[in-house]
């Protein structure tokens, strides 16, 4: 079938729904939509519609990226505007069939708000919400307005335009220059330039050659890859598929985490249309080129993101990397093939490079890096989500104009980027804009896109214990600075957060951080070190408590904190002192509750059990003893 | 058991690269792999005993222990983390008195703790069984495994 009779079918199915006179609901039902109870809220709405005896379009959607307001639908009329209804339960689904479906009238105090057609009265134009406004959507372009296991959909929004471009007339070095020209640089967080790449992998003779995406999310805290996955599988599967005819290769891998059940099947759903659509397999579009894709489904293991490891995995082997000099992947990869490895973003972003130009994609971003990044806006944030910005924007544009600032009127402390690999900057620093070079200057890394926003109730040392601990058990081994290293820095910090720190062990970890950098082959132990060594370098002060006067300022470490209840607000309630898992707190109906501070595990059950309305049980830095009770 | 994994290997051919693929949908299928499992992958796909372990080894989604009838999988990402999951996991492991990758001694429950769940703003969390519970504090997990201990009897 010709291209543009494809096109004209999708088109045709995208009018009808569009037009359609029945209502329609969409549901977005990505993995973290799902945790909220998604297809729950589905199902009621079904049961509610079908006992009304209303038709309606019901559809799926992947990930918008507004974290907070899941489960989150949009119901339209038929007619008028499309209203998005937040933090949507079951119990709610009558009284929105109702209202807004039956009778007409959009449910003001569950909207979030409203898009399309019309307005409706004291509700926000979806546009102008804070965590919306800001944001230049390309690589999220359809998730979450699309149903992403229907290729038409994609293909109406303007998907496969790029390959049929590219079948139909350009050469393998227009699209390698055009995407040069672009300025794109990988984001899975190296920043290495994708055309250049494609180039060098080109250039090498050989008649085998593969293309293979790293959908390896492991950093914890950053889902942008499964969202994109999920939510706009097609875009991938195209990028790679445009990839393989400029470079020449017939074959393709995605490499994903089987933690990710859904992006798995929405990725085989996604490779199985475009078969049948022959966008692939072979001859694709009658242009004579042959590309297949498999997908590969990674075991478990972090180090697997890098390279070589990562060939090796596929390969049915330990993902350790290889040892140095080695020659790249691109030269000698997959079964020793030349074999071209991008992440999952670099790939969804082709499609658009070659539909829009290079120069459009270059009009946004820094001197040095172009486009956008996306990132998984997490931790003490009012608006966690997942966000695309262009490449420049600042941290403090990213936390406070995007994400809402710090919830509870606490204090901004750190902004964690690149996961394990990164660094976490301080407040000082909120003005640096998001780009390669300068996060990496900073002493953080752009990385995968994972962001974590931490407070004043984040312990700095703590962080960088918890970050060491995840590389540590990650660490292949193969490298001993990396094997013993991390794991000497992991003991040093545990010792710190457990108030047996030495004065000497902050430059020991410093001596050491700088060690297992220069002394590691590939990028796990290169960058290991960096969670720790940032926190050394903005937030010493912290681990000098900890050292020092064996305190916690953040009271997070169990062993330099101590919890007390106040007797002024203790209403002798008994609760706590009924939930206490070791009978640690003393006390009886009509006399204030006291800690038993020698038998305290620390556990936190007291403060979460004292009805807010007393806050009476209150944690405090330093470590009490029951001498100190008398 | 054989034929189960019998019917699992007749769907490949043997080659080395298969040999992940394998063993995952031999895991999915007993929920581990046991010795006599591996033996049998390695004859098929031509590879040591050895090398079978050490590549299922490295990774971190095989067990070669059974696991318990419920599983508990507490989540130890960056967001859950700095929200608290490490008070979640010691609640955990203080109400069932197993620690991270234990199981209980009537092969009830296994805990686990797993690198990101993926819903970080419902952090801290954990999952009974695939079902995410959201936003917990030690007292939630308390309340939560009472009634999941109620519900198995």
């Amino acid at each position: 079938m010709k291209f543009e009779e494809i096109a004209q079918t999708a088109k045709e199915e995208w009018d009808a729904l569009q037009a359609s006179a029945k209502p329609s609901i969409v549901v977005g039902t990505a993995t973290c939509g799902r945790a909220a109870g998604a297809m729950e809220v589905m199902e009621a709405l079904r049961n509610e519609l079908k006992e009304r005896e209303i038709e309606a379009n019901i559809m799926e959607t992947g990930c918008f990226g507004l974290c907070d307001a899941e489960p989150l639908i949009t119901i339209k009329g038929p007619g008028g505007p499309s209203v998005w209804y937040r933090n949507v339960t079951p119990e709610m689904a009558g009284k929105l069939v109702e209202e807004h479906i039956v009778k007409g009238s959009p449910v003001a105090e569950h909207a979030l708000g409203a898009a399309g057609d019309g307005q409706v009265d004291g509700l926000t134009a979806m546009s102008d919400l804070p965590m919306l406004k800001f944001q230049v959507r390309r690589i999220l372009f359809n998730c979450g307005v699309v149903d992403p296991s229907n290729i038409n959909h994609y293909i109406a929004t303007g998907g496969y335009q790029a390959l049929n471009k590219v079948v139909s007339g350009m050469s393998p070095e227009d699209i390698i220059d055009e995407i040069t020209r672009s300025g794109l640089r990988g984001l899975g967080g190296a920043g290495f330039p994708v055309g250049r790449k494609w180039d060098s992998c080109r250039r090498v003779p050989s008649d085998v050659r593969y293309v293979v995406c790293n959908a390896d999310e492991g950093d914890p805290g950053a889902f942008q890859d499964r969202s994109v996955l999920e939510g706009d599988p097609y875009s991938v599967v195209e990028g790679m598929t445009i990839a393989g005819y400029a470079i020449g290769a017939q074959k393709g891998y995605i490499y994903v985490r089987a933690e990710y059940p859904l992006a798995v099947e929405r990725l085989e759903n996604a490779t199985a249309q475009a078969k049948e659509k022959g966008l692939m397999g072979k001859n694709i579009l009658g242009s004579g080129f042959d590309f297949d894709l498999e997908i590969f489904q990674g075991a478990g293991a972090f180090v697997c993101g890098e390279s070589t490891a990562l060939v090796l995995s596929i390969e049915g082997k330990r993902g350790m990397p290889k040892p140095l000099p080695r020659p790249r992947t691109t030269e000698v990869g997959l079964w020793d093939m030349p074999t071209l490895l991008n992440n999952v973003k670099s790939y969804s972003i082709v499609p658009w490079i070659l539909t829009k130009g290079a120069d459009q994609f270059a009009s946004l971003g820094t001197e040095r890096c172009k486009g956008t990044a996306v990132f998984s806006l997490t931790g003490k944030m009012a608006n966690c989500g997942l966000i695309e910005v262009p490449m420049g924007t600042t941290l403090r544009q990213i936390i406070y104009d995007i994400g809402g600032g710090i919830p509870k009127g606490k204090a901004f402390k750190a902004v964690q980027t690149g996961g394990p690999s990164g660094g976490c900057l301080p407040a000082e620093l909120l003005d640096t804009q998001v780009d390669f070079d300068k996060l990496t200057a900073a002493g953080a890394i752009m990385g995968s896109g994972g962001m974590v926003v931490m407070d004043e109730d984040t312990c700095m040392v703590d962080v960088a214990r918890y970050f060491l601990d995840f590389t540590q058990k990650e660490s292949c081994g193969e490298c001993s600075l990396c094997r013993l290293g991390t794991l000497q820095m992991l003991q040093t910090l545990e010792a710190i957060v457990a108030g047996e720190g030495d004065p000497d062990d902050i430059d020991m970890l410093l001596e050491l951080g700088e060690a297992i950098k220069t002394g590691s082959i590939c990028g796990l132990g290169q960058s290991a070190p960096n969670p720790a060594l940032t926190t050394i370098r903005y937030f010493r002060h912290e681990y000098e408590a900890h050292i020092h006067e064996k305190k916690c300022p953040a009271r997070v470490c169990k062993d330099l904190i101590s919890y007390v209840i106040s007797a002024d607000k203790c209403k002798a309630c008994m609760i706590c002192l009924r939930e206490c898992p070791v009978d640690a707190i003393r006390g009886a109906k009509k006399e204030v509750h006291v800690i038993d501070q020698d038998k305290c595990i620390r556990c936190g059950v007291c403060m979460s059990v004292c009805p807010e309305r007393f806050g009476a049980v209150e944690c405090i830095p330093g470590r009490l003893t029951e001498a100190d009770n008398a | 058991m054989e034929d189960h994994l019998a019917e699992i290997l007749s769907t490949h051919t043997g080659r080395r690269s298969e040999l992940i693929p394998i063993l995952q949908e031999a895991q999915e299928k007993f929920g581990y792999l046991s010795d006599d499992v591996i033996a049998e992958v390695a004859e098929f796909t031509h590879v040591p005993e050895s090398t079978v372990f050490g590549v299922a080894s490295f990774y971190t989604q095989f067990r070669f222990v059974p696991q318990g009838r419920n599983l508990i999988s507490v989540c130890r990402g960056t967001a859950c983390h700095v929200r608290g999951a490490p008070m979640i996991l010691d609640e955990v492991s203080r109400q069932l008195s197993i620690e991270d990758g234990g199981t209980t001694p009537d092969l009830e429950y296994t805990l686990e703790t797993v690198a990101c769940i993926g819903c970080c703003a419902l952090a801290p969390c954990l999952t009974v069984n695939g079902k995410v519970e959201a936003k917990l504090n030690p007292k939630k997990v308390k309340d939560l495994l009472a009634k999941e201990k109620a519900n198995e009897v």
